[in-house]
């Protein structure tokens, strides 16, 4: 199994959500997070003063996928939330040991 | 300009031309009326009847027209009846103006001013810097109505208001025919409190943030002893220094309060900045305002309040009403063109909070020229306090680096000086004919008008600055006036009163 976490820009999540519902990816959590990469934030003017924003609002996308399937579900992920321009986030790949359905015990990816 | 001399100029020139219009209207409109039965197409059946009534009414008359002969009639008694209903139509009319306008002032302080200062704030400050606002509104009444009013309204010396109106005492249905001639006392009095109101509430500005919520009360009362009631008297109290038609040794122009309220909390929102020192970590924390959503729904409701602030000030409904309400309103657009357009070419975007600013700054700085200045030099008001303003709050400060956290020096003091200053420019007797027809601005032909107006703003500065020095000592050695840096670093709204204002999972 593997875990797949996606640093997406907000108003991408839409376009993602519905790229992965359409291969069949069922399940997921989100999170608003704030950060930055190489972007590095922005400047507001208030009155004359100058505020550097350097933690932009970004949405965490997490899911667990077997084995064979988070190359397909990372590729259509990354075509789904790009624009091609600088901050359009990341995505990180991790091996899970296990997984477990709180309802009936289900192990593994009987679980997923 | 409070006081009588409009409301008997307008008893004596316009008013009764005005009811003898309305007079006439009345008649032309019972003529036009009258012609209609007169029509020719009433069946005979009905023309008979007619006649029937016409000849008893005849009769009737001629009864009434023989009693009437042998009673001589009671002219003068007509004639002052006649006068009593006139002056309670005027009454009336003017009344109802006022009340409104007393509304639209004091929802300046609270939602308007609440809203505006409160969208500026860091959110763990939002609901302190509301209170500020909101706690004044029954404060300041309160002080008001014990003795606030007496010491800025009656006639006592040249500086302060005598005891006369202490609680409230001879503040009834009857008019004073010094300030007001065509409104009871009261409204006047109830018109004049919230401007009291809206004053110390506009220095909160300056101390937001850092100040405990105990020194600011213990503050804002002797405030209000020490500066504002004093500079109400004398701009325009009877006998006031500086009245400019009840006997002043220096008549200043001040028709809504430019002095009186902005140059007053303006200058003493600056010493108060300057005495509490920064705010933790400023300028290096981000001290972003964390709604400027709320800070435009609040400069609109200012702009509207405004209305009755300025167009309000001219004690009547009449034409002087219309006029200060017209100038403040294209000297505040064009306030916000010129922060928007200076801004626009300095930073390179045109900022929300840069064009409500301007509307703010328009609106101080037109205050005390709004009744008795034209349309056109209305305009050149507020753009240069657009543009005047944009500079103080957005350069001037940087250099001198002081904290006024809100701005409230930048845009009151300095709109509200530059605008006491330009109404001595523009003042003209075809607006406001005060001077009973001899000239009464620079650009009108009487130059001599800038002298006493800066005599004006120079009072008002001198007694901001030491007034407030003063009372911040005091609060200092009773309470102290700053919160801790953990109750900073907290906020507000948790460490004083022990809310928030966001709690958006609940």
């Amino acid at each position: 199994m593997r875990k797949i976490e996606a640093i997406i820009q907000p108003h991408k999540l839409e376009e993602a959500k519905e790229a992965l519902k359409n291969i069949g990816v069922d399940g997921m959590t989100i999170t608003e997070v704030r950060g930055h990469g190489r972007q590095k934030g922005h400047t507001e003017v208030y009155r004359g003063m100058e505020y550097k924003v350097d933690l932009l609002p970004k949405v965490k996308l997490e899911m667990v996928v077997t084995d064979q399937r988070a190359d397909e579900v990372i590729r259509t992920l990354a075509a789904a939330a790009r624009t091609g321009k600088i901050g359009d986030g990341k995505i990180f790949v991790y091996a899970v040991a296990d997984a477990v359905r709180i309802r009936n015990d289900d192990r593994g990816e009987a679980a997923l | 300009m409070r006081n009588s001399s409009f409301p008997r100029l307008r008893a004596v020139g316009g008013a009764p031309a005005q009811s003898a219009d309305s007079v006439m209207d009345a008649v032309g409109d019972s003529h036009r009326g009258a012609r209609r039965p007169h029509t020719f197409t009433q069946p005979a059946k009905f023309t008979r009847w007619i006649g029937c009534l016409q000849f008893l009414t005849l009769l009737v008359l001629t009864a009434g027209v023989s009693l009437a002969q042998s009673i001589p009639p009671d002219i003068a008694k007509r004639l002052d009846d006649l006068d009593k209903a006139t002056k309670n139509a005027q009454m009336a009319g003017d009344n109802a103006w006022m009340l409104t306008s007393a509304a639209l002032v004091l929802m300046m302080t609270g939602p308007g001013l609440a809203l505006f200062y409160g969208g500026l704030v860091r959110k763990k400050n939002v609901l302190s810097t509301m209170m500020h606002s909101f706690v004044l509104m029954a404060t300041v009444s309160i002080l008001w109505a014990v003795i606030g009013y007496s010491l800025a309204f009656g006639e006592g010396n040249a500086f302060f208001g005598d005891l006369r109106y202490l609680f409230l005492s001879g503040v009834g249905a009857a008019p004073n025919p010094d300030y007001a001639a065509t409104i009871p006392h009261q409204t006047y009095m109830i018109y004049q409190l919230m401007f009291a109101i809206i004053t110390p509430a506009l220095i909160s500005g300056a101390f937001a943030e850092r100040m405990k919520f105990s020194a600011m009360l213990l503050f804002i009362t002797l405030w209000s002893f020490v500066v504002y009631f004093p500079m109400a008297h004398m701009v325009w109290g009877k006998g006031g220094l500086l009245n400019a038609s009840l006997g002043g040794v220096y008549p200043a122009l001040d028709f809504a309060g430019g002095t009186v309220v902005h140059v007053t909390s303006g200058v003493s929102a600056l010493v108060c900045a300057l005495y509490l020192g920064k705010r933790d970590n400023y300028p290096d924390e981000s001290m972003r305002p964390h709604s400027v959503v709320l800070s435009v729904i609040g400069a609109c409701l200012l702009w509207v309040g405004w209305f009755g602030f300025n167009a309000g000030s001219a004690m009547a409904a009449g034409s002087l009403a219309s006029s200060a309400f017209i100038a403040t309103h294209f000297a505040t657009a064009a306030a916000v063109l010129g922060w928007m357009t200076i801004e626009w070419m300095m930073v390179g975007k045109p900022s929300v909070l840069g064009a409500i600013s301007g509307a703010v700054a328009g609106l101080v700085a037109i205050t005390p020229a709004s009744g008795f200045v034209k349309p056109m030099p209305a305009i050149l008001i507020g753009l240069a306090a657009g543009v005047v303003c944009y500079l103080m709050v957005s350069k001037v400060k940087k250099i001198f680096g002081y904290d006024d956290a809100l701005d409230a020096f930048g845009v009151h003091g300095i709109g509200g000086t530059l605008g006491a200053l330009l109404t001595g420019v523009f003042a003209t007797r075809e607006v406001n004919d005060l001077r009973m027809g001899k000239p009464m601005g620079l650009v009108d032909g009487f130059g001599g008008q800038m002298t006493n107006q800066v005599i004006a703003v120079l009072i008002s500065w001198g007694l901001a600055i030491v007034g407030t020095l003063v009372i911040l000592k005091i609060c200092d050695a009773v309470c102290g006036v700053r919160v801790s840096k953990e109750q900073e670093t907290e906020g507000l709204d948790l460490s004083m009163h022990g809310e928030e204002g966001y709690n958006l999972e609940s």
